[in-house]
């Protein structure tokens, strides 16, 4: 029993259907549990006050905007070497979700800016950052949408995949750069991690667990979709073949 | 070595006869900087001081324009097809393709840059750091736009796919070209991103012929 065996379509779509139930049930408790006790069951913070209780949104959702990215360029890199259709169509499945998480975490950030650093937007290489991440997701869904054949869709969705990847990180430093140009190294981003005390902290690794289910849970129903859908082409073609 | 300067030569002479849209490219920066002053307002010392960006944003611009005749209609009319058969590996036909764009585009808009610059009030020590920045700049503008346009090349009307897929791998670039030009405007030392921007200026032109080149095959096969 190899991993590589849910290459085959079928196959995965199998354990899709047998695992979907566990998963979703999974997320749910893991997002109830860690929402309802970290909004409810948390102190103010002494400074920040209830606005601090975002973090349980915010930091799951930009750790899934990245990692949404990093997943798709290492299924992407398997489509393209190993040319399993399975991949390239997980890869198209979780566009959408990362942008979508990309998009919650800008928006809480800007909700939470708004009160405490008294600004919804600041050109902080942080944020900028995300921002130039969403555009790069939108490039790659609307490649996606464009291209009619599937299987040329996914070979030039995965060259800017990878291109994309490369040059997102490189964006990253060169807008760190230039935000140190513009503010001599007075940023307002808050290095979280850090300053996370463990009452807000347990609360916060449930969330971030909860977010990896979701993620998990949408990517495997998505890909399920993508592959009935090719299917359901598939003997659309073969129709129309007979009927000719 | 022949045929590579037989297709730069052919570059050339297509874009430069008429409809070829060689000076459309320079137009077009000379009018987005026209028309920032009205935009912005008349007050020269605001001029100067979003001068470095503006020049660098409508050069990204006017390149990003010219950038969907690179390959488009070599693939309509079957060009393309022809050139694939040819001696010269795709590799090579990317990047004859992406110097024949940059001379014809990018040269002229860093002949341009300067005088529009004088336009803007830029300070006087940043004249020759633009023309190095954009000289520098530039060949990454044309090398990233040609992954753009092997990418789109079977979409019908693409152009608005292109800008979105290039316009985020330009802002390194940017970044970089606008500081340098904006430090030396400042009357500090842009060594630094004058580095930089070269760099990533190289590392762009040494990826795009091969990312190109993939996308061109799948578009062929």
């Amino acid at each position: 029993m190899s991993f590589w065996e849910f290459a085959n379509p079928v196959r995965f779509n199998r354990l899709a259907t047998r695992t979907l139930p566990w998963l979703a049930g999974a997320t749910a408790l893991c997002l109830g549990i860690g929402l309802i006790w970290g909004f409810f069951f948390t102190p103010d913070d002494y400074q920040q006050g209830s606005t601090v209780k975002i973090i349980y949104i915010h930091v799951p959702s930009a750790m899934m905007a990245i990692n949404a990215w990093f997943m798709m360029f290492a299924t992407s890199l398997v489509w393209l070497i190993r040319r399993h259709h399975v991949s390239a169509l997980a890869a198209r499945a979780a566009a959408p979700i990362g942008a979508v998480m990309t998009l919650i975490a800008l928006f809480t950030g800007a909700i939470w800016g708004q009160p405490m650093w008294g600004t919804y937007w600041e050109w902080d290489p942080r944020l900028t950052s995300f921002m130039v991440l969403f555009i790069f997701y939108l490039g790659y869904i609307a490649l996606w949408e464009a291209i009619e054949d599937p299987d040329k869709a996914a070979d030039l969705t995965a060259v800017l995949c990878m291109v994309g990847s490369v040059f997102a990180a490189l964006s990253r430093w060169a807008v760190q750069f230039w935000n140190q140009g513009l503010h001599q190294g007075a940023s307002l981003s808050l290095d979280k991690e850090e300053n996370v005390a463990d009452v807000f902290y347990f609360p916060l690794l449930v969330c971030l667990a909860g977010f990896v289910l979701l993620f998990v849970t949408l990517v495997v129903l998505r890909t399920r979709t993508e592959i009935r859908a090719r299917r359901a082409m598939a003997l659309m073609q073969r129709e129309g073949e007979h009927s000719a | 070595m022949n045929a590579y300067s037989a297709l730069l030569r052919r570059e050339l002479t297509l874009a430069l006869r008429s409809g070829g849209g060689a000076g459309l490219g320079l137009a077009f920066f000379l009018i987005v900087i026209m028309l920032i002053p009205f935009g912005v307002g008349p007050e020269t010392p605001t001029l100067g001081l979003i001068a470095p960006g503006v020049l660098w944003v409508a050069a990204l611009l006017a390149c990003l324009l010219s950038l969907d005749r690179l390959f488009q209609q070599d693939a309509e009319d079957g060009t393309l097809d022809i050139l694939a058969l040819s001696p010269v590996p795709m590799e090579g036909l990317v990047m004859v393709k992406t110097l024949g764009h940059w001379l014809t585009t990018g040269v002229p808009l860093v002949i341009a840059a300067p005088v529009l610059g004088l336009t803007l009030n830029l300070a006087g020590p940043a004249y020759p750091w633009l023309v190095a920045a954009l000289l520098v700049g530039t060949p990454a503008l044309s090398a990233l736009g040609a992954i753009g346009a092997a990418l789109t090349v079977g979409v019908r009307r693409g152009g608005l796919l292109l800008s979105i897929l290039v316009l985020p791998l330009y802002i390194p670039t940017l970044i970089f070209g606008a500081q340098v030009v904006s430090l030396a405007a400042k009357g500090l030392d842009p060594g630094i991103a004058m580095m930089l921007l070269t760099g990533t200026s190289l590392f762009a032109v040494a990826v795009s012929p091969f990312a190109s080149a993939a996308a061109l095959r799948v578009h062929l096969s």
